[in-house]
């Protein structure tokens, strides 16, 4: 097995950041934008592990379950709160939920 | 005796307090009886006291009663406390039987009144007020007595508040007065601040040790002690309330004139008259505004048509010659004239009030006429009321006292021969007015139809202070005409005696001219105004003549001259400052944070999309500072 260089890794974790980003921002429904918010996650995720392998430490993978960790509870909260959206106002699209402005 | 001496102003009180709280379920007689019998039984206890206090004097001079102590702080200690010497008896005395017989004629002549209670418990509580401001031991509660005397004031020229003007008569005296009040209390702090007592007979003993005589401490205490005394007792420059308080009803014009509130200065006056002695400047602006007083009210006296600002003015002027003789330092014979005014000035208001009564509220004495046959008692206690204003001399109590206060103007210590001047000449114009006044209104033509002639309740206090009126001068003569001097030896127990000029001409002689002017003066009023007089038909043709008859009718503009000189930069600036001027810069704060608010809520959109752009906005700006710093 050939080893892979840190800085590849950390170029597919940018790749993978940026899709997610973009996909938050150019998404309309809330799914969609909370499935770009969990490829962020992992892409920052993907980060630590390339980091931790880099530096022999064990740090990069603990994060890593940290984040695991994280993500699952906020799924758990999000999707809660999307089907309280889903519900109330019969729509998830963010365009037309707009009850929290000034 | 010693002990009944609260009883003089308490009965007062119990009167107002009767009357104020169960006056309506009261019927009229009783309100009559309550009202002018408190003030009359006070008037009989203060005739026990003096008559006790002249036959044997008590040693200290004066009768004392503490009641209770009132507050007690560090250093002040003021009590409820009474003292009457000679002067506070001489008021006492005038205040309660004047007092008593005004407030009999009150009984009838307000008798188809609405408030008829409520105008007995005002009355009986100005009577009060102004006995604890001469009762008073101590200058804090002889303060209470002169708010209270002004508050009454007010009350009682404001009496008939559903015409119109009158309650901005009432206001007027109420403000114009508060003007010295406000000196007057600077003074008093000044005083305890100096002396650290206000116990009155302290002050006059340590005054001497404290002050040197004619320092600028003295001075100014005692000016503004008389800037008080002027605005209560109506002189210049605070003159202009008192022919406005004509407002109320003529018993009220009668107490103030004669027995209460204008007098309260000359007390004060004379109370301090230690202060006053120290300070020659202060005597002398004293007398000099007491003389430019009485000269400027009795020019104005002369022109009125209105029968109670006629006597309005001519108490201005009496009260002028009051401070002349105090600033010249003739202290009992400020206080004799005090005692023989208040008679026939009370007198004069109240046969006035039954006058405008009989001829159903008509004021303008050119209305009237041909009134001595139709009313054979007022017009004969008129015309020796009018006399005594006048000075007629040997006769009437006026003469004594004004003939006293002319020949000290001269010859006292503090006295010029200008000052004698300017009270001759008021002299003179005063013994003018009052022939006008007799002749226009009793003589000549009848031009108003009277009505009901008044009862005995009214005709007998008139006929009583008509005999005073002639009688109270009897018992002080000139002493070159006869040895009589009951008055001034009374006196002399409170007050120092006149010092004389060496070297002066015999008094005689200005006894003699005095006479000569007030005697011109009555036939000069004959002339001008008995039947139809030519000369005065030609001083009405010439426009000059009708320029200044009208300045003076307006007391000299003195209305016009504060309304420019106060009353319109006053208004100017507050319509300046109507939007709050000094308010803009917090008002500033308050709209640009108003306005951020506004610019800033754009970006509180509702958008997910536009925050998440923004949180990363933030994060790449943060990640750049952090690269380049």
């Amino acid at each position: 097995m050939s080893t892979v260089h840190a800085h590849t890794v950390l170029i597919v974790a940018a790749i993978l950041f940026v899709l997610g980003l973009a996909g938050v921002l150019t998404r309309k429904n809330i799914i969609f934008m909370l499935i770009s918010i969990e490829i962020m996650l992992n892409a920052a995720g993907l980060a630590f592990v390339a980091a931790g392998s880099r530096w022999q430490q064990a740090d990069g993978q603990i994060m890593y379950l940290f984040i695991l960790a994280m993500a699952a509870a906020e799924v758990s909260v999000a999707l809660a709160l999307v089907l309280q959206i889903q519900h109330q106002h019969k729509t998830l699209d963010v365009e037309q939920l707009t009850a929290l402005k000034d | 005796m010693q002990q009944y001496l609260y009883l003089i102003p308490a009965l007062p009180l119990f009167g107002f307090l009767v009357l104020s709280m169960a006056g309506k379920h009261l019927s009229r007689n009783l309100i009559a009886g309550i009202g002018a019998g408190s003030i009359c039984a006070s008037a009989l206890i203060a005739l026990i006291l003096s008559a006790g206090f002249l036959q044997s004097p008590p040693e200290s001079g004066a009768y004392t009663q503490i009641l209770w102590h009132w507050f007690l702080t560090d250093h002040l200690s003021a009590d409820i406390s009474l003292r009457v010497d000679a002067l506070s008896l001489v008021f006492i005395c005038i205040i309660t039987f004047i007092g008593a017989l005004i407030h009999i004629y009150s009984a009838e002549f307000m008798r188809h009144d609405r408030d008829y209670a409520r105008f007995f418990a005002s009355m009986n509580l100005f009577v009060c007020a102004m006995l604890t401001l001469v009762m008073a031991d101590n200058l804090v509660l002889m303060y209470l007595g002169w708010e209270g005397v002004g508050l009454c004031s007010y009350l009682l020229i404001g009496f008939w508040y559903e015409t119109p003007g009158n309650y901005r008569a009432a206001n007027k005296a109420f403000v114009i007065t508060r003007i010295g009040d406000t000196a007057m209390i600077i003074g008093l702090f000044l005083l305890f601040k100096e002396l650290g007592t206000l116990y009155i007979p302290d002050i006059l003993t340590k005054a001497t040790e404290h002050f040197n005589s004619g320092s600028s401490t003295i001075t100014l205490i005692a000016l503004l002690l008389l800037s008080g005394g002027i605005g209560k007792s109506a002189q210049l420059p605070l003159q202009t309330w008192l022919p406005d308080a004509m407002a109320g009803p003529s018993p009220v014009s009668a107490l103030i004139h004669a027995a209460t509130m204008v007098t309260a200065g000359v007390y004060l006056v004379a109370r301090m008259h230690t202060l006053f002695e120290l300070s020659p400047t202060a005597m002398h602006i004293t007398a000099v505004i007491g003389a430019v007083t009485l000269f400027i009210a009795g020019c104005s006296a002369m022109v009125q048509t209105d029968i109670k600002r006629i006597l309005a003015y001519s108490t201005i002027s009496q009260i002028g010659y009051m401070f002349l003789a105090l600033g010249v330092g003739a202290w009992s014979a400020a206080i004799f004239h005090f005692f023989t005014h208040a008679f026939f000035k009370a007198l004069l208001f109240l046969a006035a009030g039954a006058v405008i009564e009989i001829l159903h509220h008509e004021h303008d004495i050119f209305k009237m006429g041909g009134l001595r046959k139709k009313m054979p008692v007022i017009y004969y206690t008129f015309t020796i009321g009018a006399a005594a204003l006048a000075a007629l001399p040997l006769i009437t109590a006026g003469f004594f006292s004004k003939d006293q206060i002319l020949w000290y103007a001269w010859s006292a210590e503090g006295g010029h021969p200008l000052l004698w001047a300017i009270g001759l000449a008021g002299a003179f114009i005063t013994a003018l007015y009052s022939t006008r006044l007799i002749l226009v209104v009793f003589f000549g033509e009848m031009k108003t139809t009277p009505g009901h002639l008044p009862g005995a309740a009214m005709t007998v206090p008139l006929v009583i202070l008509a005999f005073f009126s002639i009688a109270a001068g009897w018992i002080e003569w000139p002493h070159n005409l006869l040895h009589v001097s009951i008055f001034s030896e009374h006196v002399a127990h409170a007050l120092p005696a006149t010092t004389l000029k060496a070297g002066l001409p015999p008094e005689i002689v200005f006894q003699l001219i005095a006479v000569g002017v007030s005697l011109f003066g009555i036939y000069s009023g004959y002339v001008l105004y008995y039947g139809e007089s030519p000369l005065l038909m030609r001083w009405k043709q010439s426009q000059g003549l009708m320029d200044v008859r009208n300045f003076l009718f307006k007391g000299w503009k003195f209305d016009q001259l504060y309304d420019t000189l106060l009353v319109k930069p006053f208004l100017f600036i507050t319509g300046i400052n109507k939007a709050d001027v000094s308010d803009k810069v917090y008002t500033a704060i308050a709209d640009i944070n108003l306005h951020l608010n506004k610019l800033f809520s754009v970006s509180q959109n509702g958008s997910l999309r536009w925050y998440v752009t923004g949180v990363l906005v933030g994060i790449l700006f943060i990640i750049t500072l952090q690269l380049l710093l």
